[in-house]
C-alpha cells in the first residue's frame, strides 16, 4: 500500500506524526539517500576537518502570526535555534528567507522582523544572510519563513537518537502542549479567552546547562509538532528500545487539560516550542535534573519515566489511576500551520 | 475550566477501593456494553481495562455517531459536498470516513468547499455571511448534539436565513438498545448507559427497555471513578440478580433529564425509522427535519444521490460496533487497516472502537 495512496497531498503530510513520517521514508529519504540524512535528527551533524557542526533548517507557516507569549518571528528563530541545541551544538548563526504576499503591512512585517532580531540576540546567535521573495496575493498566507543555522558541537558531545540505553531515565523539561493550545484558542472564530501563552523559547542555554552536569546526554528532542507522544516513540523506534512514563509525573497546566478536554485534543500530541525531553543515563539523572529546574526555563522539569528492555519500540504509560495504555505517534492530522 | 471539580473523578485514591469492590464482588464472566464513544475512549486512556478482573469483559457499542453513519447516508454526505455553489459543513470526524467511491477529504482536496466547524451555529453564521452560497451542515450525533441542531434550525427560521440548510442522520440511544439485545449473538448481560445523553434524555427514557428487557443499566459519567462506580454497580446487580436503572452519575443526569433541550429537539426533528450500520433499519430511531422546517431540509431541498451503494469489502465494522467482534478479530485490523489507511469508519473517528484499540490497546 502507498502512501501516496492519495494523489494528492493531504494536510496530514505536514503533521509532524505517522504521515509525515511515511512521506519522509517512503518519497524523501529514497531521492536523497545519504548516511548523514538517514539518521533523521532534529539537524545534521558534519565534520569540517577536525570541528563537527550542526546544520538544520525549518519553515514556519503558523497561524495566527502574532499570539500571547510571541509570533512567527519568535518561532522562526528559537525553532531551528533549538533544532542545532538537540544536537548537542552550540548554535551560532542563521539564515532567513521570507515569503510574503502582496499586500502584507509594512508595520507588520517590521514587528515581525524585530522580534526575530530579538529572540537572535536572547539565543547568542547572529542573522548573517537571507533572501526576500514576494508572491501574488493569494499565493501565500500574508507570511511564511524559513531559517536555517549552523552551530558547533563540542569534542565529547555525542547526543544521537540511538543512543538510549536500557535503564535510562527520561526528562521533561516542562508544561506539555502550551504552544498547541495558545495557537488553537487563538485561532480567529474560537470565541474565547484563554490565559495560556506560547512557551516559544531559545533552549540553547539550558541545554548547555545540562552538558555542563552530564557532557554524555544520550538523546535530546524537542517535541514540536507531533507532541511528546510522537517525540518519545521516534526515540524508542530509533534506539529499538520501550519507553516507560507516568501520567502523573508530566507536568501540564490545568487550564491546558481543561481545553484539550473542551475540544477533545490529548495534549500528549499538542506542540511545544519552548521543551525539551532528555534521555540520560540513571547515574546522572538526578542531577541533570536538579540543574533544569534550577534555570529558568527547567523549573517545572520532571523526571516522566525510563528507556525498558520489553516492548522495544513501543511508549507504554502508566495512567494517573494506575492503569496501563500504549502511546502510539500521531496518526493523522491533530492541528495544521501550528508552527 | 472543569479541572478542578473533576480532579477528584481521577484521584487513583477513590480508584483502588473501587476495583478492590469489583475483583470481591465479581465471580461469574459477564459482558459489559458501553454504547458511548466518549466512554470507550475514556476507558481506553485512562487504562481501565488493565484494572478489571479477567470475568469482566468491557464491549464497545454503536456508540460513535460517525460510524454508525449508514454508508449510504456517508455517499449521501459526499454527494452533497459535490454540487455547484455548496458549501458543506461538518465536524471533523467525518472527513477522512470513506464512502463508497471517496471521501470528504479526497472532495476537498479535489477543491470542494469543505469546511470543518464546532459547532452547527457556526455553519449558520457562516450561511449569514456568504448569502450567496448554499451552507450545508451535516447534522451528525446522539441525544447530545441534535438540539444545538434543532437551535440553529429554528434560528434559520425565525430569521429567514434561506439559504442554511441541515441534513439530519442524527440518531437516538433507547431504540438501539432494544435492537442489541434482540440480536442473540450480542450476548449482553449489562449496559454502561450514557452520560452526556442521558444528561439531555433522563433517565426516564430508558426505563420501559429495562423493564420490558429485565437487562441491568447504569448510566455513568466520563472520569474514571464515575466509569469504575458504574461497573461496580453493575457487577452488583448482576451477581444477586437483580435488573435496574441505576444512576451512577447524579450529578449530571435526572429523572426526566433537560426538558428545554427536548421541547427544542421535538419541535425541529420528529422521529423516523434509521439505518444504522451494522444494526440495520431501527424503527423510529432516526430524527428526520419535521414539515416546518422542511425549505432548510438539505435531504428535501437537494435530495442527495448516494449513487452506487458499497459497503467496505472484509470491513468487521458492523460486527464490531454490535460487540460481536472485537477489532483484535477482524482481519484487516492494524494490516490493510489503519488510522492512516483507514477502511471503516471504526478505525477513522476519534471515537470509534477500532481507532481506540490502535491507539491504546497494546494488542493480542
Amino acid at each position: 500500500m502507498s502512501l501516496i495512496a492519495s494523489d494528492t497531498i493531504g494536510l496530514d503530510h505536514g503533521s509532524g506524526g505517522r504521515i509525515s513520517h511515511e512521506l519522509t521514508a517512503r518519497l524523501i529519504l529514497p531521492v536523497f539517500r545519504n548516511p548523514v540524512l538517514e539518521t533523521l535528527h532534529d539537524g545534521a551533524t558534519l565534520a569540517l576537518g577536525n570541528e563537527r557542526i550542526a546544520f538544520s533548517t525549518d519553515t514556519y507557516v503558523v497561524d495566527p502570526i502574532v499570539f500571547p507569549g510571541g509570533s512567527i518571528g519568535d518561532l522562526a528563530v528559537n525553532g531551528t535555534v533549538n533544532d542545532l541545541a538537540m544536537c548537542g551544538a552550540v548554535p551560532k548563526w542563521l539564515s532567513v528567507g521570507l515569503i510574503l504576499e502582496e499586500g502584507f503591512p509594512m508595520a507588520d512585517l517590521e514587528r515581525i522582523l524585530s522580534d526575530m532580531a530579538r529572540a537572535a540576540i536572547t539565543a547568542g546567535v547572529t542573522i548573517v544572510t537571507g533572501d526576500t521573495k514576494v508572491v501574488p496575493k493569494g499565493a501565500a498566507d500574508r507570511i511564511f519563513i524559513n531559517t536555517a543555522g549552523i552551530g558547533s558541537i563540542p569534542e565529547h558531545v555525542h547526543i544521537s537518537p540511538d543512543r538510549a540505553k536500557v535503564g535510562d531515565r527520561i526528562l521533561l523539561s516542562g508544561t506539555i502542549a502550551d504552544h498547541g493550545v495558545c495557537v488553537l484558542a487563538n485561532r480567529q472564530g474560537m470565541g474565547f479567552d484563554v490565559p495560556i501563552e506560547s512557551d516559544t523559547a531559545a533552549l540553547n542555554g539550558l541545554v548547555q546547562a545540562m552538558l555542563d552536569i552530564d557532557p554524555d546526554i544520550h538523546v535530546l528532542r524537542d517535541p514540536t509538532r507531533g507532541g511528546l507522544g510522537t517525540t518519545l516513540n521516534e526515540i524508542a523506534a530509533q534506539a529499538a528500545v520501550g519507553i516507560r512514563i507516568e501520567e502523573e509525573a508530566i507536568p501540564i497546566r490545568p487550564a491546558v487539560v481543561g481545553i484539550c478536554e473542551l475540544l477533545g485534543y490529548d495534549p500528549l500530541y499538542l506542540a511545544n516550542e519552548g521543551k525539551l525531553v532528555a534521555v540520560v543515563s540513571a547515574a546522572s539523572a538526578e542531577r541533570v535534573l536538579e540543574r533544569m529546574r534550577n534555570h529558568p526555563l527547567g523549573r517545572q522539569a520532571a523526571c516522566i519515566g525510563e528507556v525498558v528492555e520489553g516492548h522495544p519500540g513501543r511508549v507504554v504509560l502508566t495512567t494517573r489511576i494506575g492503569g496501563r495504555r500504549i502511546v502510539d505517534m500521531l496518526s493523522g492530522e491533530q492541528l495544521p500551520r501550528i508552527c | 475550566m472543569p479541572i478542578a471539580h473533576t480532579e477528584e473523578y481521577r484521584d487513583a485514591r477513590l480508584v483502588a477501593p473501587l476495583v478492590e469492590r469489583i475483583r470481591m464482588r465479581s465471580r461469574k464472566p459477564i459482558r459489559i456494553m458501553e454504547v458511548c464513544g466518549t466512554h470507550t475512549v475514556s476507558i481506553f486512556r485512562s487504562g481501565i481495562r488493565s484494572l478489571l478482573p479477567e470475568t469482566i469483559t468491557l464491549l464497545s457499542g454503536p456508540g460513535c455517531p460517525v460510524c454508525v453513519t449508514a454508508q449510504r447516508d456517508i455517499d449521501a454526505c459526499i454527494a452533497l459536498a459535490s454540487l455547484p455553489n455548496v458549501i458543506l459543513t461538518t465536524f471533523g470526524d467525518l472527513m477522512r470516513v470513506p464512502g463508497s467511491h471517496a471521501s470528504l477529504r479526497q472532495k476537498k482536496a479535489e477543491g470542494r468547499d469543505i469546511r470543518i466547524v464546532y459547532s452547527s451555529m457556526d455553519a449558520l453564521d457562516l450561511a449569514e455571511a456568504t448569502p450567496k452560497q448554499s451552507i450545508i451542515f451535516i447534522g451528525i450525533g446522539f441525544e447530545t448534539t441534535a438540539p444545538t441542531v434543532a437551535a440553529a434550525l429554528a434560528t434559520a427560521k425565525s430569521r429567514s436565513i434561506d439559504n442554511f440548510f441541515v441534513y439530519s442522520v442524527h440518531k437516538t440511544v433507547p431504540q438501539a438498545l432494544e435492537t442489541l439485545v434482540e440480536d442473540p449473538a450480542t450476548r449482553i448481560d449489562g449496559f454502561l448507559l450514557p452520560g452526556h445523553v442521558s444528561v439531555i434524555t433522563g433517565l426516564h427514557a430508558y426505563r420501559p427497555f429495562v423493564s420490558s428487557r429485565r437487562i441491568p443499566c447504569v448510566v455513568a459519567g466520563f472520569e474514571p471513578v464515575d466509569i469504575l462506580s458504574a461497573i461496580a454497580m453493575l457487577v452488583d446487580q448482576i451477581e444477586s440478580g437483580r435488573a435496574e436503572l441505576e444512576n451512577a452519575y447524579p450529578r449530571a443526569v435526572t429523572e426526566t433529564g433537560n426538558p428545554k433541550a427536548k421541547a427544542l429537539m421535538e419541535s425541529v426533528f420528529e422521529p423516523v425509522d434509521a439505518v444504522w450500520r451494522g444494526l440495520g433499519t431501527i424503527p423510529q430511531s432516526g430524527l428526520g427535519v419535521r414539515q416546518a422546517f422542511r425549505r432548510n431540509d438539505a435531504s428535501v431541498v437537494f435530495h442527495p444521490d448516494p449513487g452506487n451503494v458499497q459497503e467496505p469489502p472484509s470491513c468487521a465494522c458492523g460486527d464490531i460496533l454490535k460487540g460481536i467482534k472485537s477489532p483484535l478479530e477482524c482481519r484487516l485490523y492494524g494490516t490493510a487497516c489503519t488510522p492512516i489507511h483507514p477502511v471503516g469508519p471504526c478505525m477513522v473517528s476519534s471515537e470509534g472502537t477500532c481507532a481506540a484499540y490502535y491507539r491504546y490497546h497494546p494488542g493480542a
